[in-house]
């Protein structure tokens, strides 16, 4: 068969093994449904759960399509759609295609012409990221059980534990925001755009919260982190204007 | 006699399935181009790509499984690792979902509400990156277009945002420290910037544990 990025057979492969992992969530939310109304979850808890993280998941979801655009250049619309709906990140892929493009010689905005090329920044992209996909399936079990037994043991320290861990994360991210200040001192302020959006979008979370509680606006409550993102977002695009 | 299968037991017996028969598919994908095209890869090339790529993201892999399997759930953590965009995406979801429901994440409806909101939020995203690419030639001026450019560049902070009011208002004495430690590390620290904020969310978490437990020995908790 005579190659090309977007030939047909590269998409039926990808849509065959996409069908898979959207097969995957349905039957694991299926399930996740059905034991929730068994052990007694409300329904509209169970909907408004379904709902909101539906709504929040609009903007991410456009950004990872943003990054199929930016990889489809090189790589062709096929392998990009793979990538980023399977464990992809733009971060990761966009370095793992450029090692394998550098090796071959290849510029990462030229479209790839050879099927040696392709195949081999296929193999490249996949055995990099394989560690989460095999490892994951053999050791879930054994870690929740690990913190199963945390739990057991002393169970205030449990709920320490995993709230531990989530600010960990959320702290992480909130110095993120931060690493670009000090270029404030010599006359660059861009760096000072990430530091607005978060409190902009910290304030409209309160305002949200506030609203929820005082106004009776139940609405707010559930779709304060969408708001909140969006917003956000938004808001950086006249901070861009004004900083940079 | 043994004991009945409970719902967490089909949980990972089916994610076990299920995430080694992707991770079969995903190898095959390869496999299934050389011998379509009758092409081999370029071995040196792939050596030197692979020996650029593998070591640094298979120790990440392996420490991301630590960090954020306990995160996720077990339902969580088997559709997570699969979908990917854990820590941008899926966590956040789950973590809002579970807070807006009012369950802990240790407990078993804690499991639940995360899986059906990353179940969810895994569907959706494929089905708009799906549409996406069906209509990716109308769709490309729009999704580069040079207005809308800086509110994807800032999605992350406007994320984070939102998600550390609701949990360090909650769990204040316990994200002071952390919070400090990431300022000042990202702050001061010039090699440390946006590209690097996935390694650092494993210190982070470590760190946090570390203060936690002393705290929590101490009685501050």
């Amino acid at each position: 068969m005579e190659f090309h990025v977007n030939h047909w057979a590269l998409f039926l492969i990808v849509g065959i093994i996409i069908a898979v992992v959207l097969a995957q969530s349905v039957v694991f939310l299926m399930r996740a449904v059905k034991r929730a109304r068994a052990i007694g979850i409300d329904n509209t808890v169970i909907r408004k759960t379904i709902s909101s993280s539906a709504i929040f998941t609009i903007a991410p979801a456009i950004s990872i399509l943003i990054g199929v655009v930016t990889l489809s250049k090189s790589l062709g619309l096929a392998l990009p759609w793979l990538r980023l709906s399977v464990i992809g990140s733009l971060s990761y892929e966009t370095v793992a295609a450029g090692n394998a493009l550098n090796g071959l010689g290849l510029g990462t905005g030229e479209q790839i012409q050879s099927a040696t090329a392709f195949v081999t920044v296929l193999w490249v992209m996949t055995l990099g990221i394989i560690i989460g996909l095999i490892f994951v399936p053999l050791l879930t079990k054994r870690i929740q059980g690990g913190m199963k037994k945390i739990e057991n043991r002393d169970k205030k320290w449990g709920e320490i534990f995993t709230n531990s861990m989530f600010l960990g994360m959320i702290s992480a991210f909130i110095g993120y925001v931060f690493c670009d200040v000090t270029l404030a001192f010599s006359g660059d302020f861009k760096g000072l755009i990430p530091v607005f959006v978060m409190l902009v979008s910290a304030v409209v979370m309160a305002i949200c919260g506030l609203l929820a509680k005082k106004a009776g606006l139940r609405f707010m409550n559930d779709y304060a982190l969408p708001i909140s993102l969006v917003v956000g977002m938004a808001s950086a695009i006249p901070f861009t204007a004004w900083l940079s | 006699m043994k004991k009945p299968a409970t719902y967490l037991d089909s949980v990972h017996r089916d994610g076990r399935v299920w995430g080694l028969l992707l991770a079969f598919l995903i190898l095959c994908f390869p496999v299934a181009v050389s011998v379509l095209y009758g092409a081999m890869p370029d071995w040196g090339a792939l050596w030197s790509g692979l020996l650029a790529t593998a070591p640094m993201y298979w120790a990440v892999g392996i420490v991301e499984i630590f960090t954020y399997v306990p995160m996720l759930g077990a339902g969580g953590a088997y559709l997570s690792f699969v979908t990917g965009n854990i820590s941008n995406l899926k966590l956040p979801c789950a973590l809002d979902a579970m807070e807006r429901a009012g369950v802990k994440s240790n407990s078993e409806e804690g499991e639940i509400i995360s899986t059906i909101a990353i179940a969810v939020s895994s569907i959706v995203t494929t089905l708009i990156v799906i549409v996406g690419v069906i209509l990716i030639v109308p769709l490309t001026p729009i999704l580069e277009a040079p207005a809308l450019e800086p509110a994807f560049d800032q999605m992350l902070p406007a994320l984070f945002g939102g998600l550390a009011v609701v949990f360090v208002s909650k769990n204040w004495k316990i994200s002071i420290a952390p919070i400090i430690l990431m300022l000042v590390l990202f702050v001061f620290v010039p090699a440390l910037g946006r590209d690097q904020v996935g390694i650092m969310v494993p210190v982070g978490v470590l760190f946090t544990l570390v203060v936690s437990r002393i705290m929590y020995k101490k009685g501050l908790l």
